[in-house]
């Protein structure tokens, strides 16, 4: 099951019947949703609702999913939770951002002046201008952050996932680095993001994807996050019987 | 002072050849060591030394104590003891440490069971704890040419396994398998500890690429200045080592191992950062 490319289509995203399980325990039920292209969609839910499964699933890391992803996206780029870097590892931070540049250079190429310079520029557009040379573990979790979203920059993608980008995030980061998501907007870049601020859902993303291992409902923000359905999905969250019996809704066979 | 530093190298053969091997094993080792520690692998590294065991035993069995039987039985062994961990601990619930520990038992008790059918206890402490005094031409060529295939091999792979090091979701974002990298990495790693084995023994094989490794983490905090640092330090322990163990007639794999140690102990003490010393002297904080 992989990621297929789909031309000419306004969904950047669309979700047929897509089921992904750890150890055959479904994390995403049966989720069927489009996300528009050119547009920012946020993915809502409670804790265990399968948002991050999901993004996983986006970025084929998913060890095992059923149903379909359609893409229409040519270049992903992806922002883990913190707690997936080991940030005690000594590399400084141009190296980190540098990385974003992978596509390019591979693993045995030479990163060009060219990246060089555009590394430096992304540093800089995430205000952290003189902290090249730091290594990340003298960096505070909100600089780290940075650091990353500068790595996104220099990934120049189509569709940008983020998962709880602004966990843990002081306010002054959070406005720096929604700007930033902004200019990504207006660059037509897909953006799909985890939060769990809805002020911030209600305030900053048109379009949204409510969450509770089954799709509650996805669609205009202000539609999705209305009080009914957030109430449906803190009674699904309840209701999840971790020792329920193998699934009888059929699934659709596909390549 | 000639007599006591500069003497034993010239007009002895074998402690010559002692300080060219323990040369080869500080500039290849010490880098796998700085890995090992980087991946949080040295307890790991630890028991994959003691899993060479078994076949090297067996290549004694077989050809006696024949060095390239006993090398590539003991390569073998650490690299089927690798995969073999790493596929329980993936296809299980197992985590990776614990299938290691149950792996390494297993083959430590069956390499001393193999050599006691035929080796005497001579032999059996010559596998243990390695003779660095009477490694041959034979020995010479399989440690350089370790050292050789590390370096080459390490600086091939530098970039991915960095990255798998920290931060391997992204790696496998990118497309790439960092299950590769990491068991390429293992591969060196055997490799040095089948280079080491014949030096220091199964038991200490580690001791030169280790010590000296967690004692450079005290002095600086980059992969390459942790690998000058622990190199030199690495060397300086097996040319100490080798003079007090010839001096004062002790077996010299322990005595190396243990002036690493101290030199491990020194850093601990009064290394750079996060030592003791730099714990006790907290200077003033800055202002801003």
């Amino acid at each position: 099951m992989a990621l297929r490319l789909v031309g000419a289509v306004t969904a950047a995203l669309k979700l047929v019947d897509l089921t992904v399980s750890y150890d055959r325990h479904p994390a995403v039920h049966h989720v069927s949703a489009e996300i528009p292209a050119a547009e920012m969609t946020a993915i809502v839910g409670p804790n265990g609702a399968g948002k991050s499964s999901l993004l996983k699933a986006l970025m084929g890391l998913a060890p095992r999913i059923e149903g379909r992803i359609e893409c229409s996206a040519r270049r992903i780029a992806y922002l883990p939770q913190q707690a997936e870097i080991d940030r005690s590892f000594p590399i400084s931070v141009l190296d980190t951002v540098l990385l974003g540049r992978w596509s390019r250079f591979g693993a045995f190429g030479k990163a060009a002046k060219v990246d060089v310079h555009d590394a430096q520029h992304a540093i800089e557009a995430v205000g952290l201008s003189g902290f090249e040379r730091r290594p990340i573990d003298t960096l505070s979790v909100g600089q780290f952050q940075r650091v990353l979203f500068a790595r996104l920059l220099l990934q120049d993608a189509d569709l940008v996932l983020l998962d709880e980008p602004f966990a843990a995030i002081d306010a002054k980061t959070v406005g720096d680095l929604m700007a930033l998501i902004r200019r990504w907007r207006s660059e037509k870049r897909t953006v799909v993001a985890v939060l769990h601020d809805l002020d911030q859902v209600r305030h900053d993303f048109p379009n949204s994807l409510l969450l509770a291992r089954e799709l509650v409902d996805s669609g205009p923000t202000a539609r999705v996050l209305s009080s009914e359905n957030l109430l449906r999905a803190r009674a699904m969250a309840e209701a999840w019987d971790d020792q329920a019996g193998a699934c009888e809704m059929p699934l659709r066979k596909t390549a | 002072m000639y007599d006591l530093l500069i003497a034993p190298f010239v007009d002895f053969g074998f402690m010559k050849r002692a300080l060219v091997a323990s040369l080869c094993l500080s500039i290849g080792g010490s880098s796998i060591g700085v890995f090992l520690i980087l991946r949080r692998l040295s307890l790991m590294g630890d028991a994959l030394a003691h899993a060479l065991l078994p076949g090297a035993a067996l290549g004694f069995l077989l050809g006696g104590l024949s060095l390239p039987a006993m090398s590539l039985g003991g390569f073998l062994a650490g690299i089927t003891t690798a995969l073999v961990s790493g596929a329980i601990a993936r296809f299980t619930s197992m985590r990776e440490d614990a299938s290691f520990a149950a792996a390494y038992l297993t083959a430590l008790a069956l390499g001393v069971l193999i050599v006691s059918l035929r080796g005497s206890a001579v032999d059996l402490m010559n596998i243990l704890f390695g003779a660095i005094l009477a490694v041959d031409d034979q020995a010479m060529f399989l440690i350089a040419g370790t050292t050789t295939v590390t370096l080459v091999g390490l600086a091939a792979i530098y970039r991915p396994l960095v990255v798998e090091c920290f931060n391997p979701g992204f790696l496998a974002a990118m497309g790439v398998k960092g299950a590769l990298y990491h068991y390429l990495f293992l591969g060196l790693a055997v490799l040095n500890m089948v280079a080491a084995f014949q030096a220091l023994g199964t038991l200490m094989a580690l001791g030169l690429m280790l010590l000296p490794a967690v004692a450079s983490s005290f002095w600086s905090r980059e992969v390459w200045s942790m690998t000058a640092i622990a190199a030199p330090m690495a060397f300086l322990s097996g040319a100490i080592g080798l003079l007090v163990s010839f001096h004062a007639g002790l077996p010299s794999g322990p005595v190396i191992v243990l002036v690493a140690s101290l030199f491990f102990l020194a850093s601990l003490l009064f290394g750079s950062r996060a030592s003791v010393r730099a714990r006790l002297s907290q200077p003033a904080h800055l202002r801003g």
